[in-house]
């Protein structure tokens, strides 16, 4: 436990330390294709009046599967800051109704930043079921109905993701989709346009410019990674050798 | 304001981080999370506020597709009625349950199934790369490999390359995802618990 504790401190010390370095320097993100799409499709929705659906799945915030959605709402706060004083402003959906009121309160803040509070409409953020399926008959319903010409999935979706991506594919609406879920990893991975695989997703913020601590995160993130794949290999070496 | 959310989500996230190494900091975190709880509950009703204030709109707008809305209102607010009225137990409530909810989530579930080969025979028209194809090769071994024959496992892929593809190849990729996945929920938690992300109220 004790160990957990310190791990946890020198992680938490690395991001803020990180972070004040990157306020200074500027990042190198290397390319993801779903990302230029997305920056390319955000700038081509205000251009043609067009909507934006950025939805945001169905997972809870009291669990683990809540930081994916947490990822999708700092994605949110950037578009929507970009897109608010568009004719056709971005809407978002959740699954999960507490999700679905920070999704609003998102949504708020973005208008806010861009000094157009005056034009936030509440129902653009939406609950659109409590279940999965339901959740997702809604999404569907929204890239049907409200001349949308991007849905952008990112946060917990499991097998019907392939729902919401079907109606895209009807409906020629581009798709970016990202999910934590191995399952909705695969069902994006084959019917979205562009998907986000594996951590992919929790760079949302960094690649769309959302500040210094989003790029320090994926820094940290990578630091992590090349620690965890030493103390695998270092795992392996030593039950080979037959130390445990 | 702000400041002030920001300093309850954070003293909330704090506490109950802490209460996982801290034994002194228990109680308070039970307590807290029993809060959470009953926030989410109340926020269910929000959200089904929310679903009706959404679509009672398209409705007045006479938006496309607003005869759906229509429809879908009219039907949870006559579920919700009847359910006050005669309880969940009810052998009505349980007729619409059985007959109507599950019913249709399960049609949901079948269409899922078609969607779901739709997409894998779409993915080399609009992806011709290396992946796909391995994506699609990988699927087939797996489809064939769980098949049976009337005598058994279908030979060689069913007994031998399917194990292979699933239990080393799939399975030490979905480990080095889910360890990928697990380290951006790290850093994204972290981010909220400094207040640097703040979904509570802009920032």
């Amino acid at each position: 436990m004790i160990l957990a504790l310190a791990i946890l401190v020198c992680i938490a010390f690395l991001l803020l330390v990180i972070t004040l370095w990157k306020k200074r320097s500027p990042a190198r993100l290397r390319d993801i294709p779903a990302y230029t799409r997305l920056i390319r499709t955000l700038g081509l929705s205000i251009e043609d009046g067009t909507r934006l659906h950025i939805t945001l799945g169905h997972g809870s915030l009291l669990d683990a599967r809540g930081s994916s959605a947490l990822a999708g709402l700092a994605m949110l706060r950037i578009i929507a800051e970009r897109t608010s004083a568009s004719d056709m402003p971005s809407v978002a959906s959740a699954g999960d109704p507490p999700l679905g009121l920070l999704t609003q309160d998102t949504l708020q803040a973005g208008y806010q930043a861009a000094g157009v509070e005056e034009l936030y409409v509440p129902t653009t953020g939406r609950v659109t079921g409590l279940t999965p399926f339901s959740y997702a008959a809604g999404a569907m319903n929204i890239s049907k109905n409200e001349n949308v010409s991007a849905n952008i999935m990112i946060g917990h979706f499991g097998p019907e993701a392939a729902l919401i991506a079907d109606a895209s594919d009807r409906e020629h609406v581009t798709l970016i989709g990202a999910s934590d879920n191995l399952a909705g990893q695969s069902v994006l991975f084959a019917s979205a346009d562009d998907a986000l695989i594996g951590e992919e997703l929790f760079g949302a913020g960094a690649y769309l410019g959302a500040g210094a601590s989003h790029t320090a995160s994926l820094t940290v993130q990578d630091i992590l990674r090349w620690l965890v794949v030493l103390a695998l290999l270092g795992g392996t070496a030593a039950k080979f050798l037959g130390v445990f | 304001m702000r400041v002030f959310t920001a300093v309850i989500a954070i003293a909330a996230g704090v506490i109950v981080l802490g209460g996982y190494f801290f034994p002194a900091l228990t109680p308070v975190q039970t307590l807290l999370l029993n809060w959470a709880i009953i926030l989410t509950g109340f926020a269910a009703l929000v959200g089904i506020f929310n679903l009706i204030a959404v679509h009672t709109d398209k409705v007045r707008r006479a938006e496309k597709g607003s005869l759906y809305s229509a429809l879908l209102v009219i039907a949870l607010v006559a579920t919700l009625i009847f359910g006050l009225i005669l309880r969940p137990q009810h052998s009505f409530m349980q007729v619409a349950l059985n007959g109507i909810i599950l019913p249709v989530e399960a049609a949901l579930m079948g269409l899922l199934s078609v969607s779901l080969l739709y997409a894998a025979i779409r993915l080399l028209r609009r992806r011709m790369d290396i992946m796909s194809v391995v994506f699609i090769i990988t699927a087939v071994i797996i489809f064939l490999g769980s098949a049976t024959l009337p005598f058994g496992d279908v030979p060689v892929i069913g007994t031998l390359i399917r194990p292979w593809v699933s239990q080393i190849w799939a399975l030490g990729g979905a480990r080095g995802l889910l360890i990928g996945v697990a380290l951006g929920m790290l850093t994204t938690g972290l981010r909220v618990l400094f207040g640097a992300d703040r979904p509570y109220g802009g920032n």
